[in-house]
Order: structure tokens, then C-alpha cells, then sequence
């Protein structure tokens, strides 16, 4: 199979003050799995709302078998034989698995032959899905599955994904790849987003790599190193985390029998959770997210209050104490989400830097406000963490998410904590900053502090942690030291294959 | 204290013409936040559309013209509220307040010349048979053309939000307009609609209370009618039916705490005046504590982004 797909020539556009695509060209062939590889920010989702649709190029041509292809709209662009499946879903949460795929087509069938379509599609390619669920009431896994039947149910020629595993456990993402071969094989082009180099070397053909809107060169995974595939993404060597082997202390953190009902709708409740941390060092906590994690987080923060025995800082029970108290006591929290929950979008990096820091930091004075010394403590760590703004009243929405996970953990850091708990630390974060936020865990741990990592990037657990353990379901699994784990391992403890199965075409 | 004045008949075929005017704005806010907006203004088109339909009854004659005015009018007081919340993305509840303010306004101005004034009467429906059962006839078949037409609202908007790929596409916009605007649906197109229409059934609902239930003209005549419209869609779990449900008992007692001053009960009066909007509001809210929720994107503002 030879036959060019899609082929896209000098497609350029900008918005006010950035070029997000400049002068990019490549071509997908029919049943080629294409990999789209870059930085965040480097211009892969733009090029791909182009491609779909959403974003009209400013100049350049794409071709569609051969024939100019220019959608106004992504009706015109599904109506050619694009489907697109989104990094963040597009999934409307109180609507049925059903109507949230009848949405997706240009002419739905009426609901009952639509739900026995969905059940025979998603059976076939090993996503069961029962179509009359709720899909708030989907793990993640499983919204992901709508949208691939969405997709799949259009008989699509090219499926572009933009990074479709970010939310899937090992297992879950073993299956993915394989209905995704198996829709290569059949002849299906796939454009695949992502900056997670070892699944590129699994699946794809070819990559092609953008770095600040340009194409810096392609290459044919198999055959490069994800190392050097790294250094294309972000155009220069990066020193990877080190610094293992501490002693570890005393037992610093010290969690019992913490079951804790989940203040959200969708969430999910804590089950019974123990688990102690030492001084000097990282417990890793793996799971896929929407499984407790959030929870957790405000369980350890203060946020959720629990039982006082349940929650335990240095032998003293502070599990009835709020986040103010926590603090005091040196326990301190870096929550998942950087635009809302860590840090407030619209108030400057100083006011930022005020909401956590003010109490350790001494940055009040019967109750008004020093403003200097907030100022200070801000810029110490936009200094210590490399933070790239332009200074510290700048506003926290006005950073790239990178720089501004770096200020956020760089926050909690500098004000010495005898416990840290990251939630994702490195979410969403180009490699270069991630590598320095794990360096900077490290680092703490080095000095003598207990971190907790939740993440469900298992890479960063594997580096990172002394000891994993994974949440599921609002369950902890048992605890193991990391170096004897394996990724398999792993995955099983993470929950495995949710139910999903290989596709029997 | 005479109860047996209180006949039960009339009772509850004024019920049904008490609700009538919260259940048309009602069902109209309805469809609005379905979509994703809360308009607060319904006070403001409800009394705009009552003195548009009142003055061209008056003027016309015809009651219906009336209320074709009174929902062209009510209508375009939205599109007020529309152009400033859709395109120029101002702040949903600052706007809908300022269109309360600015209807009241503008109908006291443009209802100078119609005080005392009394309207052309909106005929009632005779439907011969059915109107002469009794009991039955009287309650159910003896009202004007605007009662059925409300109950014919609820009962089209019930199954069109439900059957209908249009209304899927509505509700799909209420509940994630990012997402809607992601798989090429019209948010913006779609939402202007809706408004146009809550604001026309505001309009009708307020014409209903100067053209039949009251009918003169004063300032101010819809005396909260639109914030209990807007409370009912609310506790009513943006659910069709249980919006039907709460107008009527709305209505219901209402007409009952007139009817128990009448007879003299030793009741403050301001107890019974009161009683219609808490007990609505109390037996709404213990309904409403199943599962159901607020569209997610109701009240927020979308902006397209490349």
C-alpha cells in the first residue's frame, strides 16, 4: 500500500503574536500509522483542528486522494473520512454513550439501531461499551472507548488521535494499539499525537517532528532512539533526574484507615487507605486518574477532613486539622490542575506565591499584608526554578504550563516542608521542565523530606519513587519498593485492563 | 370564617389561568438554560411583552394580535440580552439583571397612556359537549386559546428535547459547548434561537396576566411573576414536566389564599400572601434532591477559540 492519503504543503497559521504552524508540510499514506511528535505548544493540535476542520490555514493546501481538500467545517471534514479523536473529550457527560454518539454523525439512525450499531462496532474492534450508560459514570478508559466508536462508526480514512493514551492503564493502552494495527490494516491512515516517545517507537511508521510551529524533520521511529527523537522535540540535549539511594528516617507521614466519601458527583470515594511515609523519602502512587487520586490529595491537604487518627504528621493527629494548620506543621500540598486548584489564573505570581506561602513564609503582619517580602519570596523561586516570566506580577494564565507547574512546585519546596504532596507534578509539561520537577522531588527527598508523588505517568514513578503502590477504584494496592517492579507489574496493580479485551477481526 | 363560599369547580378552573403565565415564561426559560444560559431578565420580558400586547389589543382590537406583539416584543428584548451575551460576551447574570431593570423601565414609559385603559376580552374557548360535562367541562374545556397553548408548550418541548436530533444537539450545547463547538455545532446560532424563544413566552406570559387574568394595564403588574418562573425552572430540575407541576401548584395556592382571605380565615394575610411561594418552593425543592443537575455549561460563556 503506497497510495498517498493526505498530503499537506506549506500549511501556516498564526494568531496575534505567535505563529503556531509555519510553512509545515508532510504525507500520510493509506494504513500508515503517522506519529505527530512535539513539545507542548510546538503546534500539533493546531495542525491537526486544520486538518479537522475547527481552524481555517492562513496559506498552504492539504490533498485528499489526490484532490484539493480544504473543510470549512468539521462536518465537511467528516464527510471526507476524517475522524478525529480528542485529548480532552468531547463528551457530554449527562448524556447517554448512545446520544453522545449520534452526535457525532452527520445522520444518526434512530436510537435502538444506533445502540445495536455501537454494541456490534465496539464488540468487534474489543471495546465493549453498554450504550444506554451515563457517561459521567465511564472511568476514563471507557470514555475514551465512545470516542473511538464514535469514529470508527463513521468508516473513516484517516483517524487522527491526539494523545490518546495519556489516560489509559498499560494494559488498556496494549489494546489500543492493537485495534489500531488492526485499522491500519485494513487501510485506515492514523495521525497519532504524542509526546510519549516509547509508544511512538511501538506504533508507528513514520514521524514527523514540530518544534515552535516547524516541521524540524521526520524520522522512522522504529530505527531512532527515543533519546535522540527527545532532542529533535526540544532542539537540545536535557540532563535527565538523578540522585537515588537516601536513608531513609523517621516515619514522617503516617496514613490509617482513611475512607473518605467523595465530594464531587462523578468522583470516587477513598476505601480504607494506609500507607506510612519515611523522611528522605518518595512514595510513588500510580493509578489511572479519576480513581481517588483528587481525593487523596484533599484528604492529605486538609481540604477533605477525616477522622483525626486517620492522617498522622510525625506521630501527632492532624486529620481534623484544615490546609492552614497542615502547613504550619509542614505538611504541604501541590494539587493536580496548575489553572484553578494550584494556582489562580487571573492573580499574579506574588499573590500566588502569597495563598500558600503566607504562613511559613512570615509574609504577614497582623493580618495585613507585606507585600515586599511576598514579592521576594515569589521572585526567590521564579530564580530557583527557572520559572521563564517576566517577572513576578506577571498573571499565573499568562505562563506556558510548564513554567507554570515549575513556580508551583517551587512554592511549596522553598518553604522547606517536612511532608510534600504533588499530585501529576509534570501533567501536561514538556520534557525539559519535567525532568527539572523530578530533579527538584528528588532533591527535597535528599534533605530529609517525605514526598508523596501521585502521578500516572509511570516513567516519572519509576525514576522518582523509592516505593509504588498504585490507587484503583479508591483501593490502595500493596506497597513495593520500585526497583523490583516491572511495568507489567505495574499495570496489573493500576487495574489492569478494565475490562477491555483484544479485537477479534 | 365561611368556607363553603370556596367552590371548589371555579377553584380549580382558576387555577389553571393563575399558572398559565409563570408555566409559558417558565417553559421558554427552560429551553434557554437547556442550552446553556441563564437569562435572569424574564421579569423584564414578561412586563415588556405585557404592555406590547396590551397596547395592541387596545389598539387593534384583537386580543390575538395582542399576543403576537406581546411575544415579538418580549422576543426582541432578549435579542438585548442576546447581543450582549453572545457576541459581546458580557457577564450572563449582570446582563439579565440590567434587562429586569431596563423592562420595568421601558414598559412604565411606554404604558403612560394606557393606565385605566380596559382591553378587548380574549374570548373563551366554547367547545360544544366537552364544555357542557359537567364539573370536567368547566375546569378542563371552558379557558381561551393561550391556556391550551401553554400545555401544548410543555408537552412539544418535553418531546422535542427528547426525541429529537435538534433537541439532542440543545442539550448537548447546554452540557459542554466546547465539546458541541469541537464536533462543528452551532453554539452561538443555537443559543440566540433559544433566547428568542424564552423571550417570546415571557412575553406571552406576561400578556396572558394584562390581557387576561388582571386585565388593565399597571406598572409593575407582574409583581415577581418572571423570579418565580425562573425559580420554578430551577427547582424543577430543568424538567418539562415538573415545571407544569409546580406552576399549577403555584397557581394553586394562590387562587386557594385569595379565596381563604375572602372567607376571612383568621390568618394574617401576610402569611397566606406568602404561602404560595414557599410552599412551591419547598415541595420543589424536596423533589429535587434526586440525581439530577444543572446543565454544565449553563451561565458560562462560550468563546470559540481557534
Amino acid at each position: 500500500m503506497t497510495t498517498t492519503l493526505l498530503e499537506i504543503e506549506g500549511l501556516t497559521k498564526g494568531y496575534p503574536g505567535v505563529v503556531a504552524n509555519d510553512d509545515v508540510s508532510f504525507s500520510i499514506r493509506e494504513g500508515e500509522v503517522h506519529a505527530l511528535l512535539g513539545e507542548n505548544g510546538a503546534g500539533k493540535s493546531t495542525l491537526v483542528k486544520m486538518i479537522y476542520g475547527l481552524v481555517r490555514p492562513d496559506a498552504g493546501q492539504m490533498h485528499l486522494q489526490g484532490s484539493p481538500y480544504r473543510p470549512a467545517e468539521p462536518r465537511a471534514a467528516r464527510a471526507a473520512g476524517v475522524a478525529m479523536v480528542f485529548q480532552h473529550f468531547s463528551l457530554f457527560e449527562a448524556l447517554s454513550v448512545a446520544e453522545n454518539v449520534a452526535l457525532g454523525m452527520e445522520t444518526a439512525p434512530p436510537q435502538r439501531q444506533l445502540a445495536a450499531r455501537i454494541r456490534e462496532v465496539s464488540e468487534t474492534y474489543g471495546l465493549p461499551l453498554d450504550p444506554f450508560r451515563t457517561v459521567g459514570d465511564l472511568s476514563a478508559g471507557e470514555r475514551q472507548r465512545v470516542e473511538i466508536v464514535r469514529c470508527l462508526l463513521q468508516e473513516p480514512r484517516l483517524l487522527i488521535m491526539d494523545e490518546p493514551t495519556s489516560v489509559l492503564t498499560p494494559q488498556e493502552v496494549d489494546i489500543l494499539f492493537q485495534t489500531l494495527r488492526k485499522l491500519a490494516a485494513e487501510g485506515v491512515a492514523i495521525l497519532y499525537i504524542s509526546h510519549k516517545l516509547d509508544e511512538i517507537r511501538a506504533l508507528c511508521d513514520h514521524a514527523t517532528i514540530l518544534r515552535q510551529g516547524r516541521n524540524v524533520g521526520t524520522c522512522v521511529p522504529r530505527e531512532t532512539s527515543a533519546r535522540g527523537m527527545a532532542e529533535m522535540m526540544v532542539g537540545s540535549a536535557f540532563a535527565a533526574p538523578e540522585g537515588r539511594g537516601r536513608a531513609a528516617g523517621e516515619v514522617a507521614l503516617d496514613v490509617s484507615g482513611l475512607s473518605l466519601a467523595s465530594p464531587r458527583a462523578f468522583g470516587t470515594p477513598l476505601r480504607n487507605i494506609h500507607f506510612t511515609v519515611r523522611a528522605g523519602e518518595i512514595l510513588g502512587i500510580g493509578g489511572v486518574a479519576g480513581n481517588g487520586q483528587d481525593e487523596l490529595l484533599a484528604a492529605l491537604s486538609g481540604e477533605l477532613a477525616s477522622p483525626p487518627g486517620a492522617v498522622r504528621l510525625a506521630g501527632v493527629p492532624v486529620g481534623a486539622s484544615g490546609p492552614a494548620a497542615r502547613r504550619r506543621a509542614g505538611l504541604l500540598a501541590a494539587p493536580e490542575e496548575r489553572l484553578g486548584h494550584a494556582a489562580a489564573p487571573d492573580m499574579s505570581l506574588t499573590e500566588n506565591a502569597l495563598l500558600t506561602g503566607a504562613q511559613r513564609e512570615g509574609l504577614l503582619s497582623r493580618g495585613f499584608v507585606r507585600w515586599g517580602a511576598a514579592r521576594s519570596f515569589a521572585r526567590r523561586v521564579i530564580d530557583a526554578f527557572d520559572v521563564r516570566t517576566p517577572g513576578p506580577d506577571t498573571a499565573a494564565r499568562a505562563l506556558s504550563g510548564g513554567n507554570l507547574q515549575k513556580f508551583v512546585i517551587g512554592r511549596e519546596v522553598l518553604q522547606r516542608p517536612t511532608v510534600l504532596v504533588a499530585n501529576q507534578p509534570t501533567w501536561g509539561v514538556d520534557a525539559a521542565a519535567a525532568a527539572a520537577i523530578r530533579q527538584a522531588l528528588l532533591d527535597l527527598a535528599a534533605q530529609g523530606a517525605a514526598v508523596v508523588c501521585i502521578s500516572q505517568d509511570l516513567d516519572e514513578l519509576m525514576q522518582v519513587s523509592d516505593r509504588f503502590c498504585a490507587l484503583n477504584e479508591g483501593r490502595l494496592s500493596d506497597i513495593r519498593p520500585a526497583s523490583e517492579m516491572s511495568v507489567e507489574e505495574i499495570g496489573l496493580m493500576m487495574g489492569g485492563a478494565h475490562g477491555m479485551e483484544v479485537a477479534h477481526v | 370564617m365561611d368556607l363553603s363560599s370556596i367552590n371548589p369547580v371555579l377553584l380549580l378552573a382558576s387555577l389553571i389561568v393563575a399558572a398559565t403565565p409563570i408555566l409559558v415564561a417558565a417553559i421558554g426559560e427552560l429551553v434557554v438554560e437547556r442550552a446553556g444560559v441563564l437569562n435572569l431578565g424574564v421579569e423584564g420580558m414578561m412586563i415588556t411583552g405585557a404592555i406590547c400586547g396590551f397596547a395592541v389589543a387596545v389598539e387593534t382590537g384583537s386580543p390575538a394580535l395582542g399576543f403576537l406583539a406581546a411575544a415579538a416584543g418580549g422576543a426582541a428584548l432578549s435579542g438585548l440580552f442576546a447581543a450582549l451575551t453572545q457576541f459581546a460576551l458580557a457577564n450572563q447574570v449582570a446582563s439579565g439583571l440590567a434587562l429586569t431593570l431596563f423592562g420595568l423601565g421601558l414598559s412604565s414609559l411606554m404604558g403612560q397612556g394606557y393606565v385605566g385603559v380596559k382591553p378587548p376580552a380574549t374570548p373563551r374557548l366554547d367547545i360544544p359537549l366537552l364544555g357542557d360535562i359537567p364539573v370536567l367541562g368547566r375546569v378542563v374545556f371552558g379557558h381561551d386559546l393561550v391556556v391550551y397553548l401553554g400545555l401544548a408548550l410543555v408537552v412539544v418541548v418535553w418531546a422535542w428535547l427528547k426525541f429529537t436530533r435538534a433537541g439532542l444537539v440543545l442539550r448537548a450545547v447546554g452540557e459542554n459547548h466546547d465539546a458541541a463547538h469541537a464536533l462543528g455545532y452551532k453554539v452561538v446560532r443555537l443559543r440566540l434561537l433559544a433566547i428568542g424563544f424564552g423571550g417570546a413566552c415571557a412575553g406571552l406570559g406576561g400578556a396572558y396576566i394584562s390581557l387576561v387574568r388582571v386585565p388593565q394595564w399597571t406598572e409593575g403588574m407582574t409583581a415577581g411573576a418572571g423570579w418565580i418562573a425562573l425559580a420554578l425552572v430551577v427547582f424543577a430540575s430543568w424538567k418539562p414536566g415538573r415545571v407544569l407541576l409546580g406552576a399549577w401548584l403555584f397557581g394553586g395556592v394562590t387562587v386557594l389564599q385569595l379565596n381563604l382571605q375572602a372567607a376571612g380565615i383568621a390568618i394574617p394575610v401576610e402569611y397566606l400572601s406568602m404561602s404560595p411561594y414557599l410552599i412551591t418552593i419547598l415541595v420543589l425543592v424536596i423533589m429535587s434532591a434526586d440525581r439530577s443537575r444543572a446543565p454544565a455549561s449553563l451561565g458560562r460563556i462560550f468563546h470559540a477559540s481557534g
